[in-house]
């Protein structure tokens, strides 16, 4: 992806971010709190056999976790659990510097040179790592 | 001023970050080394020359430092880890002792962490109550809401001396004056005032007051708690240990030494102490006056420049203290840090570690560039010139 593209597309999804504005019942809510600094995200997710149907989230962030957070939860609804944890950690891998499927990581590869800015790795990791305790309560 | 005095500044670096912690003159990091290379001995506890030395050394820096705040005895300083465990040590080794439930506490919601959680978590314990004073709409604390504040029930007032995010320099001395007549306890964090104005703790009739080395050009992990000799005798021992002790038992007969020995269980932070002395002459040697008004200087450098860029509001403009607090419009405070840094600009995003004050103010996260004496304007220069050419903002950070 080059580097005109990724920056269009974390732009966009900061200044319009996906599903803004959390929903609640019937949904499992979790705090993405990012202990190094500021950023402040609810995110919810709502399954229904096994299928992430709906996510929604809201808060305060820098552009780096808002759009994270916006294509993140685009790309898992409609997803199968297993589908998204294998998402996920192929995500985390490539934020962390470690073999991972380009493939399966489409608009989330605009993070992918995150790793040169090692202080924002945080900030690309933090709706990963919501979604991941999500996961962990069902 | 003093530029040359200091390495870090010898980087392409510009730093405001003065309120986090402030930067290191060569002579604070030599007394720190000079005590390595040349005493090294633990204190109060060796019969040679070395240890003598550095024990003499060490006491000494109270007598410093009790000049420097304005305090009758040098008994009445302890060294601490910090402003954190200075104001955790009177509120949980005395307040937690005197008070009972229902008693009041006044406080305000512009407080930094380290001063309110410990406080809460007192709350919780025994009851008290915690009673916010209203900020006024610059959200600075005035002594007429303070007065307004008071009850028959208000036994504790605990105050930061100028705060940590909008930088308000409060009416200390007729807050305590105040306190005083109305027997009421005058608990002071000093972690932003100290380093920055001229502090005295008889004038202002401050009961306790908890500060920092770091923030004063001193060596990390060093603070003060001050404490009137009547009330620093009656503080429990937030530690038990060596040094701290005259003589115990094993079955349980124990005699504690005075203060302030009592409240410095463990081998201290000596290294440190030695350098808390040499800032302590630096700063001195300048003048806290003259520190206080070349800080005022510069923010009213910054306010005049920043008028140029409408797209930036500041939040603390008629305040007078040497901190900015600002956002870029629709600009999120950290993505703007991010993009300072670009420019090799130092400055804090955040809620600057007073997380109840967003209930007071609309913004929750500002920028914060907090200027010290060995800023400059030219320095303010490349701030201004950086945020005028924010249009271009994510361009840079992404």
């Amino acid at each position: 992806m080059d580097q005109e593209l990724k920056r269009e597309l974390i732009l966009e999804n900061y200044q319009h971010p996906f599903h803004k504005g959390l929903k609640k019942d019937g949904y499992i809510v979790e705090n993405a709190n990012n202990e190094s600094c500021i950023d402040n995200l609810d995110i919810s997710i709502k399954v229904e056999d096994g299928k992430i149907v709906d996510a929604t989230f809201d808060g305060e962030a820098c552009a780096i976790s808002t759009s994270a957070t916006s294509i993140l939860l685009k790309k898992i609804v409609g997803k199968s659990v297993s589908e998204v944890q294998k998402l996920l950690e192929n995500y985390q891998n490539m934020i962390e510097e470690a073999p991972y499927d380009e493939a399966l990581l489409e608009e989330l590869l605009a993070y992918q040179d995150i790793y040169l800015q090692p202080n924002r790795k945080t900030c690309a990791l933090l709706p990963s790592r919501a979604v991941q305790n999500i996961l962990k309560q069902l | 001023m003093n530029r040359e005095d200091f390495p870090f500044l010898k980087k392409d670096i510009i730093y405001f970050d003065n309120g986090a912690t402030s930067l290191k003159p060569k002579v604070v990091l030599d007394a720190m080394n000079d005590y390595y290379e040349n005493y090294a001995a633990n204190i109060h506890r060796g019969d040679y020359d070395s240890s003598y030395l550095a024990s003499q050394i060490y006491d000494g820096v109270r007598e410093r430092v009790r000049n420097f705040i304005g305090a009758k005895e040098k008994e009445e300083i302890v060294f601490t880890k910090g402003t954190t465990e200075s104001l955790n040590t009177v509120i949980f080794g005395f307040l937690k002792k005197k008070l009972k439930k229902g008693d009041e506490v006044l406080t305000t919601k512009a407080e930094h962490a380290s001063l309110l959680l410990p406080l809460m978590i007192l709350e919780k314990e025994i009851g008290i109550k915690l009673t916010f004073i209203p900020l006024e709409d610059d959200y600075s604390l005035s002594y007429e809401n303070f007065v307004k504040s008071v009850s028959a029930k208000t036994k504790v007032v605990a105050i930061a001396g100028v705060s940590n995010v909008i930088g308000d320099d409060r009416p200390l001395n007729q807050i305590g004056s105040y306190c005083k007549d109305a027997q009421i306890l005058f608990l002071v964090d000093g972690a932003q005032s100290v380093p920055h104005t001229k502090t005295d703790v008889i004038k202002d009739h401050i009961d306790f007051l908890a500060f920092s080395s770091h923030k004063m050009l001193g060596p990390t992990g060093l603070g003060v708690l001050y404490g009137r000799r009547e009330l620093l005798e009656q503080v429990e021992p937030f530690e038990y240990g060596g040094d701290m002790n005259n003589t115990f038992t094993s079955n349980g007969e124990i005699t504690l030494k005075q203060i302030p020995s009592r409240l410095e269980a463990g081998t201290p932070p000596i290294a440190e102490v030695f350098g808390l002395d040499k800032a302590i002459c630096y700063l001195e040697n300048i003048g806290m006056e003259r520190i206080e008004q070349y800080e005022q200087e510069l923010k009213a450098y910054f306010l005049e420049k920043i008028k140029e860029i409408p797209q930036v509001e500041v939040y603390n403009k008629d305040i007078k203290g040497g901190s900015v607090i600002f956002n870029i419009k629709n600009v999120f405070s950290q993505d703007t840090a991010i993009y300072l840094n670009h420019f090799h600009i130092c400055v804090r995003a955040g809620s600057h570690c007073a997380k109840a004050l967003k209930e007071e103010m609309p913004i929750a996260n500002t920028v914060r560039a907090s200027f010290y004496f060995y800023n400059t304007k030219e320095e303010i220069d490349c701030l201004i010139e950086a945020l005028k050419q924010s249009d271009r903002l994510y361009d840079v950070i992404l």
